[in-house]
């Protein structure tokens, strides 16, 4: 497969090197060459006028569901979503069946990706099987491969174990990600306020999201370890986390494209799909994540990729399972916080490629030379109507399906290897 | 029918769905249907040949036999179908449970469910009418539609009235339907009961929210009474029924604040002594008898009404 491109022409945004203009770069055996470096002959050239080119797009939360639930996703189908979404490489939640919770489930994973089309990062679980009593081997699941702990989907209950399992994960480097959620108060299946009344349906309070938060942050200030809060969805957790911020309290969070784009308005059809945990909420929940995404306070875009089949979505809206999938939607989207001017394209690029690269202690996030040609070429103006026939994904549970998106990637590249492409060969 | 209005719904699934000239409508049609549960002879042809199915997912006595007392008196064939809903014995899916039936080419499909949003779930995959009987603490609009009809009996009117519902709005569909209706006939919707028992945003839903029981009832026209659990799925509501009886029941002395002709009533099952002491409900403003007679009536319109419209 060839691995050395020379792209022409395009928009470099490369934030972790200060630069933004137009102009060569130069890709040599799956590395990315100094701007000095002679151009071999024989090198094809991708024509990028037009187009931004970005250092490639990592996703820091999403399930892949391998091993256990292939039917709804696996390694392959996965990364293929995601190299289609402009992902070069993506962390993936241990809430698999069996959990990700030991080195031989660890390598299995890894062993798996080696034939995947994004580089896959596994994240390996706190608790021996999610279940949130006895740690699991971080050292040894570290040396196979994860980077970094997580109870996804499970959160942590007790605050003893999370203590631990924070002091424990610093040992080796490790970031926890919490997935904050007070279990109590969430018996609920969308947001609570003035909409689920109306609906009929029981409400999951703002406030499950920010007493677990401010665990996480009483916790991280008491072991001084790292915490990374996932996808967080209202405003008084952003409050909580821009506070813990300004104390020097060593805190990173994120938030989903659909936190940001849509509320719980849009659960009014009892739509499935419009289903997730935590849920969607209400428009100043939204308006408070846009502005901590563009102010710093949230760090990182991810999307909480989680796919499932009709036998999970299409049921009552009580029965059915939380999730959408996210990674072919969360570039345009988050492009249109730049429309919006909500954010700008360096910031965009903070958001999907560089932080999560740096919270999750990735050597990607960059263009610098030497680095691997992770490389992910966007037309912000591309349009394109989000139809089911064209989801990558082997699930079809999004709330944005036949939404006409603006903003595409158009080339991804994984160590200067294309595994997706819409440019004209 | 008597106000000549078309009626232009294929579902009924929810008073939200219902214009002010729709009530006016149907309940002028369940006003002229109400006279043949009288005669010696209690059947009209008016549906003969028809099918409706009874899709019953929760348990239910009354409204389950007034909307089959409603078909028989219409000459339709009723079938009536109760399938388990516990996870435990969970076996087909509502999908598939909505095509089945379907392949069997019912003209209504009645659906009481204990999860919100189920029947129209339900008209995705079916071609028969589908009327909610009940779907999760969403929306009861035929209990909405008896209530707002026992009510025009006795005052005449539906507008400029004061209904005070109090107890446990939380959990009923029937305060929705009845906020919605009230509201949407000019009536003003007061509402009142302990503070885990009140919804966020109620008031978004045109209701006000009283700060105590006595502000909910004074000078009330109707007082709606709404039933009581105490606990549901450990969610600890009250600490007890005697408590709420004596802190938020409607007594005779409450009552005394509101009309001196104002209506008790309550969707039932009423515990007795709890939301209602047996003098309150067994008394002379008490029209709960009045409201199960009209529900067959309303009931009756609304057979009538889809199925003029399919």
């Amino acid at each position: 497969m060839n691995v050395s491109w020379h792209i022409r022409g395009g928009r470099i945004i490369d934030p972790a090197n200060g630069i933004d203009r137009t102009a060569d770069l130069l890709v040599l055996d799956g590395r990315i060459a100094g701007p000095a470096q002679p151009v071999p002959p024989g090198v094809a050239e991708i024509d990028a006028q037009g187009l931004w080119v970005v250092p490639g797009l990592t996703d820091m939360h999403v399930h892949l569901r391998e091993p256990g639930e292939e039917y709804k996703e696996d390694i392959l189908s996965g990364t293929r979503a995601a190299a289609a979404g402009g992902f070069t490489g993506v962390a993936c939640m241990p809430n698999t069946r069996p959990v990700n919770d030991s080195a031989t489930v660890t390598a299995m994973i890894v062993a798996r990706a080696a034939a995947a089309s994004a580089r896959v990062y596994p994240v390996g679980a706190i608790s021996l099987g999610s279940e949130g009593t006895h740690l699991a081997e971080f050292g040894e699941m570290r040396d196979a491969g994860i980077v970094a702990v997580s109870d996804d989907g499970r959160p942590v209950r007790d605050s003893q174990l999370m203590r631990r399992a924070l002091e424990y994960a610093s040992d080796f480097g490790l970031p926890i990600i919490s997935h904050s959620e007070e279990a109590a108060l969430s018996t609920g299946v969308m947001h609570e306020g003035p909409v689920a009344t109306r609906l009929g349906l029981k409400g999951i309070p703002a406030a499950a999201e920010a007493i677990m938060v401010y665990r996480e942050i009483a916790l991280a200030e008491l072991t001084g370890a790292r915490v990374h809060i996932a996808h967080v969805s209202t405003a008084m957790a952003v409050d909580l986390i821009r506070t813990a911020k300004s104390r020097g309290v060593p805190v990173t969070a994120e938030s989903a494209p659909h936190y940001f784009t849509l509320i719980d308005e849009a659960v009014s059809g009892y739509d499935t799909a419009t289903k997730m945990n935590p849920p969607l909420r209400s428009a100043a929940d939204r308006e408070a994540i846009r502005q901590a995404l563009a102010d710093g306070t949230l760090d990182a875009v991810a999307t909480d990729h989680a796919p499932h089949s009709i036998l999970e979505k299409e049921v009552e809206f009580d029965l059915a399972a939380n999730g959408i999938i996210g990674l072919e939607t969360a570039l345009p989207l988050t492009l249109a916080l730049v429309r919006d001017h909500v954010i700008d394209e360096r910031r965009l690029v903070e958001l999907l490629a560089v932080n999560p690269a740096a919270i999750l202690g990735l050597a990607a996030g960059t263009l610098s030379p030497g680095a691997a040609a992770d490389i992910t070429l966007i037309d912000p103006e591309r349009r394109f109507v989000y139809t089911a026939d064209q989801i990558v994904s082997k699930s079809r549970n999004t709330p944005f399906l036949d939404w006409t998106l603006q903003g595409r990637a158009v080339l991804t590249m994984v160590g200067g290897a294309i595994r997706h492409t819409l440019l004209a060969a | 029918m008597a106000t000549g209005t078309t009626f232009a719904h294929r579902h009924i699934l929810g008073m939200e769905q219902l214009s002010r000239e729709d009530i006016v409508h149907i309940l002028a049609t369940a006003d002229s249907f109400k006279e043949i549960s009288t005669r010696s002879i209690k059947k009209v042809p008016t549906l003969r040949g028809h099918t409706i199915i009874n899709l019953f997912f929760e348990p239910s006595t009354r409204t389950r036999l007034s909307f089959e007392v409603a078909a028989k008196r219409m000459s339709a064939d009723t079938f009536n179908i109760s399938p388990s809903t516990s996870s435990t014995t969970k076996g087909e899916t509502l999908a598939d449970t909505a095509r089945n039936i379907s392949a069997m080419h019912p003209d209504i499909i009645i659906i009481r469910h204990s999860c919100s949003g189920a029947p129209l779930f339900l008209t995705r995959y079916v071609q028969a009418a589908v009327i909610n009987a009940g779907d999760g603490a969403h929306e009861h609009p035929s209990q909405g539609l008896l209530d707002l009809m026992t009510v025009k009996e006795h005052r005449a009117t539906l507008s400029g009235l004061k209904i005070a519902i109090v107890g446990d709005i939380a959990h009923s569909r029937v305060a929705r339907s009845d906020i919605i209706g009230f509201t949407r006939m000019g009536s003003e919707v007061y509402i009142y009961g302990p503070a885990t028992l009140i919804p966020k945003g109620i008031n978004q839903l045109g209701a006000t929210l009283c700060a105590s029981l006595e502000d909910a009832v004074r000078d009330a026209d109707v007082v709606m009474t709404l039933r009581i659990q105490r606990e549901r799925q450990n969610d600890p509501l009250l600490p007890s029924l005697r408590e709420y009886s004596r802190q938020f029941g409607i007594s005779r002395h409450i009552l005394s604040l509101a009309r001196p002709d104002a209506l008790v009533m309550h969707p039932g099952p009423v515990n007795r002594g709890v939301e209602l002491p047996p003098e309150v409900a067994d008394g002379p403003q008490s029209v709960i008898l009045d409201q199960v007679t009209n529900g067959v009536a309303v009931r009756m319109a609304l057979l009538y009404l889809v199925m003029g419209n399919s």
